[in-house]
């Protein structure tokens, strides 16, 4: 390993498989949310169109194609 | 709230991802503020040329179209709702952020938190803003045919994938040199090496009506440009100020209690 790996201590926690299933559900979690302002057309969250029309401009300006 | 106290014991994930989600919470709102400024207006104007066209087309043939449908949310509702988006979004990519942090910093090849974190959102804004930007530019409203947006929203997933596979092979590549000025050039040609294979691979999607005004998407396109690189910005200062705040100082850390 390099010396810049070894340089001290690291301010993160190390690599377990319990951290990486954590880690998984996080980002798991965090694509749900995107999903529900990027492309949900009501079928996931349940409230219709409501949710897509609220957020329509984000969209837009967010860069997702949209309508 | 220090991160490693004495610099001894590391800062839990739900410390950093406390830090990302904050951190994105700040970003998403000043994205969903320049957005609101510089971006609705061109929305606005989109919306009335999208308007004006479907009441040409009514006039046209009147039997179709009955009745002037009630919006579910009004234009000043979307204009609320797009503080929402921005927020809700940028709490996502603040937690995403923080948790690529938490896995990849051991693997980050220098001692600083701040340029660690600096580093990993300057990659995104590249793999999954500039790299999208290019082969699909957004579009605003009145531009884009309803009946390809899966095809449209399939396409721009895999561009996503495809800049952060970009990224992450310009990594890899600098890696293999082993001088500085190599470094560089292989990074460049492993990022360009698979944004020209991912460009070539996927279709060319231009749907831009010929009457719509280009001063005007392009404005759009601009703002909508602004607004994402608000948020990769700030999400990367605000993270990288968090996680450094009370970390590792060196010159404190051999002073007994
Ligand atoms: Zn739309």
């Amino acid at each position: 390993m390099p010396k810049a790996t070894t340089a001290g201590p690291l301010s993160t926690p190390a690599v377990s498989p319990r951290l990486l299933w954590t880690a998984l559900a996080v980002v798991g979690l965090m694509l749900l949310i995107t999903y529900l302002v990027a492309f949900d057309q009501g079928a996931v969250s349940r409230s219709g169109m409501y949710l897509h029309e609220l957020m329509h401009d984000g969209r837009h300006l967010l860069g997702v194609p949209c309508h | 709230m220090p991160l490693s106290a004495g610099s001894k014991a590391p800062a839990t994930f739900g410390a950093l991802l406390l830090r990302g989600l904050l951190a994105g919470l700040i970003a998403g709102l000043l994205a969903g503020t320049f957005a609101f400024f510089f971006g609705e207006p061109k929305v606005d104007a989109a919306i009335s040329i999208e308007e004006a066209a479907s009441a040409a087309q009514a006039a046209a043939e009147p039997q179709t179209s009955a009745a002037e449908e009630e919006p579910l949310v009004s234009r000043d509702g979307q204009k609320g709702g797009l503080f929402l988006a921005t927020g809700l979004y940028g709490i996502a990519l603040g937690g995403i952020l923080a948790t690529a942090y938490t896995l990849l910093r051991r693997r980050l090849r220098t001692p600083s938190d701040t340029r660690a974190a600096l580093g990993l959102a300057g990659a995104a804004l590249l793999g999954v803003v500039l790299v999208p930007y290019v082969k699909y530019p957004p579009n605003p409203p009145a531009v884009g045919d309803p009946d390809t947006i899966n095809q449209r929203t399939i396409s721009y997933l895999a561009i996503l994938v495809i800049g952060l596979v970009a990224v992450w092979a310009a990594v890899v590549a600098q890696r293999t040199q082993p001088t500085e000025w190599r470094r560089a050039a292989a990074a460049v040609v492993g990022f360009l090496v698979v944004v020209v294979v991912g460009y070539a691979l996927l279709p060319n999607i231009n749907e831009v009506p010929a009457t719509f005004p280009p001063d005007l998407l392009w404005s759009f396109r601009l703002a909508s440009l602004g607004t994402q690189t608000v948020m990769w910005t700030v999400l990367g200062i605000g993270f990288a100020a968090l996680v450094s705040t009370g970390s590792r100082e060196p010159a404190r850390e051999a002073v007994p209690a």
